[in-house]
């Protein structure tokens, strides 16, 4: 108990921490998208927290994710209107999620996505995933590792593959962004 | 930073970590959502955890467990505790020899549940004392007092948390230290554990006693928080509401409850003192508000609107505002619905077809009551499709009761639709009436957990199998059918007409595997084909 007391005595001084929502529909890989994210951000040695409502995930309902991390996070979820980035696998999932995103919010969306040049169809959310890693002061090799240690080691050159074509996507973006 | 230490962990997985780190020697519970991993994950850890047919039977197991000595745990979702109740409330009176933590995991705003009861309710009615963690650190360190507190005073601890404190991952930096409990051994106490009156009597004063000794405790114990902040505003608050809480106000004085049953009022008092101006700020039920006015201190609670549904932190900043103005609302989601290649679909198409009033009950197929089957016109609790049912047949008027059929999934069946089953043997509608049991092999709705009825133990390895058949045959039910519903086929639907006309008490059971699990359930079967090889000392086609 002192312990856990000790690791919050930065409770009155935190930044403010960096918040995704993944959303999508049972079965297209939500939760393991978001369980990515935030195995990054604890090794980078965040504090993070990951909220995920899967009581109904496997019945091709709505599936929505929230991770946060940063010095300090508090609340599990993210407020609405509060959200930095909105990873949609799924285009019918942008519009009922979009009120989370804040002002200035980026959508990471399947149509960023050369869909033909995926190793495979259903890595879609892995290339999205290397979307979003362009936009966060997360390391690519850490990014690498934690897709590479999500899914069996037969898709391993091919979830590489996925991930640093949706990540070279964003980056030209990124630039490009910055250069004007 | 110790990153070898660092975990992120659900909350349910910090339980089950922090009970496999304080020897408890058995966790017994039925699956629901969200208290499900508890168990799942303390197997996974190798810790000895089982699915009883339900939560009554899975707290007077822990219970045994206790009175001998072990350390024992009981898990389940909120509504499970209505079923564990009875043990529950005389628990308290017997007290145990060794520790016993009952987990609550309650669902505001319900996310996967028939009703949304504020658990804390049952701490104070039952007289047993209760903790509420906020997040996975919590729920590891709250599980390992609360293992404490039962052994030191002997009474049944109720650890209760939320959705969201069950179902977040957030890190957990586990303690080092690992109990090694007592040998369980039993130690004779007939007045002790005798709940006749004259022993009863006795033992609730003994119960009232402890809850007085624990308050006392509880005025200085660590599991309370004073976070000092401004002096204008203080909240208290307890479990995931102190979160947002805390988000939504940085500047406020906060006192966070860990220890919520019973109170410490004197701590209370003292921060309340500190402060211009105390607000509550919970989740559900106003049971803190409550609690401390009714002790004489003057503080505000949240207004009614945010009795419903979950907090976070827009709403924690509207609670703050005293804001009563409509909230917003989310656009609509869409909404679960049964598998494509479900075999129940077929069922709730002839049912639609042959225009039945269905008495339904809990899991995957109250989908059954959407769009666009929408066969299902009741849906209580856990077992109430077998006694609604029969309730209905025997008022209604024949031209409508004929037509009045129950529904229930072989999980449900087994966890409280049996004594409903006995009652229709018992006292039957003139009518007749019809039961149907979705047996699916499986507990599919809370994500795929064994039942007694599928032969495979919480570890998915091979035990006694119930014969839902041969047990419907030993209730006096004559007319017993097992049919696969395919799609394509008339079978189903012929087998409901005619138990419908024939005016008798009738069984279908329409069995097929959910499709969700095909891969799974060949895997057991070759583990079991491979095991019996083994055992007989032959070739094993399975293992090649």
């Amino acid at each position: 108990m002192n312990k856990a007391a000790d690791a919050r005595k930065t409770e009155n001084c935190a930044p403010p921490p960096y918040n995704i929502i993944v959303a999508g529909l049972g079965g297209q890989g939500v939760l393991a998208a978001t369980d990515i994210i935030a195995e990054v951000a604890l090794r980078a040695g965040h504090d993070v927290k990951k909220s995920e409502i899967k009581g109904m995930s496997q019945r091709g309902g709505s599936v929505t994710c929230d991770v946060r991390f940063g010095a300090q996070i508090l609340s599990p979820m993210v407020p609405a209107g509060e959200a930095d980035f909105l990873l949609t696998l799924e285009p019918s999932q942008l519009e009922p999620n979009r009120h989370l995103l804040r002002a200035g919010g980026l959508v990471i969306e399947p149509s960023l996505i050369d869909a033909d040049k995926l190793p495979q169809k259903k890595m879609l959310n892995v290339a999205l995933l290397g979307a979003l890693s362009a936009h966060l002061p997360l390391a690519e090799s850490e990014w690498l590792e934690a897709v590479a240690g999500a899914f069996a080691r037969k898709f391993l050159e091919d979830n590489r593959e996925a991930f640093l074509l949706g990540r070279a996507s964003q980056i030209q973006n990124v630039h490009a962004t910055a250069a004007a | 930073m110790d990153d070898e230490n660092r975990l992120l962990l659900s909350g349910d997985e910090a339980m089950a970590l922090a009970a496999r780190h304080a020897g408890v020697a058995l966790g017994a519970g039925y699956p629901g959502t969200p208290a499900t991993e508890i168990l799942e994950s303390f197997a996974k850890l190798g810790g000895r955890a089982q699915w009883s047919p339900n939560e009554k039977v899975a707290l007077e197991v822990a219970l045994g467990a206790a009175f001998g000595g072990a350390r024992a745990l009981a898990a389940m979702k909120h509504v499970g505790l209505n079923v564990a109740s009875d043990p529950l409330f005389t628990a308290a009176y017997t007290g145990v020899a060794g520790a016993l933590v009952i987990v609550s995991a309650d669902d505001p705003g319900m996310h996967s549940s028939q009703n949304e009861q504020d658990n804390r309710r049952y701490a104070v009615a039952a007289g047993v004392p209760m903790l509420e963690p906020a997040d996975s650190q919590e729920a590891y360190d709250f599980m390992r007092a609360a293992i404490e507190i039962s052994g030191r005073w002997k009474i049944p601890v109720l650890l209760r948390a939320t959705t969201r404190v069950c179902h977040s991952y957030t890190v957990v930096r586990p303690g080092s230290q690992r109990d090694v409990p007592q040998a369980a051994n039993f130690v004779r106490d007939l007045k002790g554990r005798v709940m006749v009156p004259g022993n009863a009597r006795p033992a609730h004063r003994r119960l009232r006693q402890k809850l007085a000794e624990m308050a006392e405790w509880n005025e200085d114990c660590a599991l309370n928080r004073v976070l000092p902040g401004g002096k204008a505003l203080g909240l208290i608050t307890s479990g995931i509401s102190f979160m947002h809480a805390r988000e939504a106000a940085p500047e406020a004085s906060v006192l966070k409850l860990g220890f919520t049953h019973p109170l410490p009022l004197r701590l209370i008092a003292q921060f309340a003192a500190g402060v211009q101006s105390c607000l509550v700020i919970e989740e559900g039920d106003p049971y803190l508000a409550e609690a401390i006015r009714a002790a004489g201190m003057a503080v505000r609670a949240k207004p009614e609107m945010y009795r419903f549904g979950e907090l976070d932190v827009a709403r924690a900043r509207r609670i703050l505002r005293a804001e009563t103005s409509p909230e917003p609302v989310p656009p609509p989601a869409k909404p679960p619905q049964l598998c494509e290649a479900c075999p129940y679909r077929v069922v709730f198409e002839s049912l639609r077809r042959q225009n039945c009033i269905v008495a339904g009950d809990i899991g995957c197929y109250t989908l059954g009551a959407l769009r666009p089957f929408e066969a299902m016109d009741s849906c209580v609790c856990m077992g109430a499709s077998l006694g609604v049912g029969l309730g209905l047949r025997h008022v209604l008027p024949p031209e409508q009761a004929c037509r009045v059929v129950s529904i229930i999934g072989d999980s449900t069946f087994v966890h409280s639709g049996i004594s409903g089953l006995v009652e229709m043997a018992y006292n039957p509608p003139a009518t007749g009436h019809v039961v149907i049991i979705l047996d699916n092999a499986t507990t599919a709705m809370t994500g795929h957990q064994e039942h007694p009825a599928t032969g495979r133990n919480l570890s998915h390895e091979p035990a006694a199998r119930l014969v839902l058949e041969d047990l419907a045959r030993a209730c006096g039910i004559r007319r017993v059918q097992v049919i696969e519903p395919r799609s394509g086929s008339e079978a189903f639907d012929h087998a409901l007409r005619e138990a419908l006309q024939s005016g008798e008490l009738a069984v279908i059971i329409a069995r097929r595997p959910c499709v969700l699990i095909a891969r799974q359930l060949k895997e057991y079967e070759q583990r079991e084909q491979s095991c019996r090889c083994q055992e007989n000392g032959e070739l094993c086609a399975a293992a090649v």
